[in-house]
């Protein structure tokens, strides 16, 4: 069973108290955008075996969203974070590269 | 004005602990800064208990506090306090972006009490409710089986309960069956 703390409420939830909000930091593309853009943002996704991250909704509890960093292989968590960023803060970068040195995931490593 | 009941008017259980119904009451929803003043005082002067921090209910009988999230405030009052608390509520916060809302009709609040109290929990609720991770004065918005509901403990063996009027049925059931004599777990 996954466990994640909302960093709102700061309780342990198991998964069956959140929704799964699927890959986190989309760019999301709008009037303007390039077709091979707008198709990305709509329809690729990213499906690794290792780390990953998600959005996720404390939809039993507080009813915010979040962001969390995780191992899809492992079920390994990394760390939560706010909804109000656009890529995942440095201590949990820095805390995914102590244990899993040379790790990337879209733009970021 | 109609006679206004609750949904399960006060109907009890008597097994490992006592679930009840615990009958009508005011609740109203506060949306907004939670740290601003004007919010603050108007809630702590309409429930005469301290403003609560983040996963906390302060509630003395039937006037509380409860932390629902980081921008909602759930206040409670006597049934028929509600509609008056309300008003003063929105007055306090009119010129701040806010929502109040009277809902108390939309609710249901239960009485789980006795020493097995946090045993007939467990078995529904996905919360670690051990004495020490779970005590008196702390709130908890989850799940219970397949419905949202919140709680806290008044004191060691009694807990409150909040759901949707709609399932309130549904809840009592699940509480009775949790609580039927023989199915203790004793795990506390
Ligand atoms: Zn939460």
């Amino acid at each position: 069973m996954l466990i994640l703390t909302c960093p709102y409420c700061g309780v342990e939830a198991d998964e069956t108290e959140l929704h799964a909000g699927g890959e986190a930091h989309i760019t999301r593309e709008t009037v303007g955008s390039s077709d091979e853009d707008f198709e990305d943002y709509l329809f690729q996704r990213q499906n690794p075996k290792g780390i990953h991250f998600e959005r996720w909704r404390h939809v039993y509890g507080c009813g915010k969203w979040f962001h969390a960093a995780r191992c899809t292989n492992t079920l390994e968590v990394f760390g939560t974070y706010s909804a109000q960023t656009t890529e995942p803060p440095k201590d949990i970068r820095d805390k995914i590269s102590g244990k899993r040195p040379g790790w990337s995931w879209g733009i970021f490593s | 004005m109609s006679n206004a009941v609750s949904a399960l008017q006060g109907k009890a259980y008597d097994g490992l602990v006592r679930v009840e119904e615990a009958g009508l009451r005011g609740m109203i929803t506060v949306r907004g800064n939670l740290s601003n003043t004007k919010l603050k005082s108007a809630a702590t002067s309409l429930s005469a208990v301290d403003f609560p921090s983040t996963g906390e209910c302060n509630c003395v009988e039937e006037s509380g506090l409860a932390w629902m999230s980081p921008d909602e405030l759930l206040l409670m009052t006597p049934y028929d306090k509600a509609p008056a608390a309300a008003q003063r509520m929105s007055k306090a916060l009119e010129k701040q972006h806010h929502l109040v809302a009277e809902v108390s009709d939309a609710r249901a609040v239960f009485f789980i009490r006795g020493p097995q109290a946090r045993e007939v929990m467990s078995k529904l609720v996905p919360v670690d409710l051990s004495p020490g991770r779970f005590q008196p004065g702390q709130f908890r918005r989850t799940r219970m089986a397949q419905v949202p509901v919140a709680f806290w403990m008044r004191d060691e063996t009694t807990f409150e309960l909040i759901c949707f009027r709609s399932v309130a049925g549904y809840v009592f059931d699940l509480l009775c069956n949790a609580a039927k004599p023989g199915s203790e777990v004793g795990v506390f």
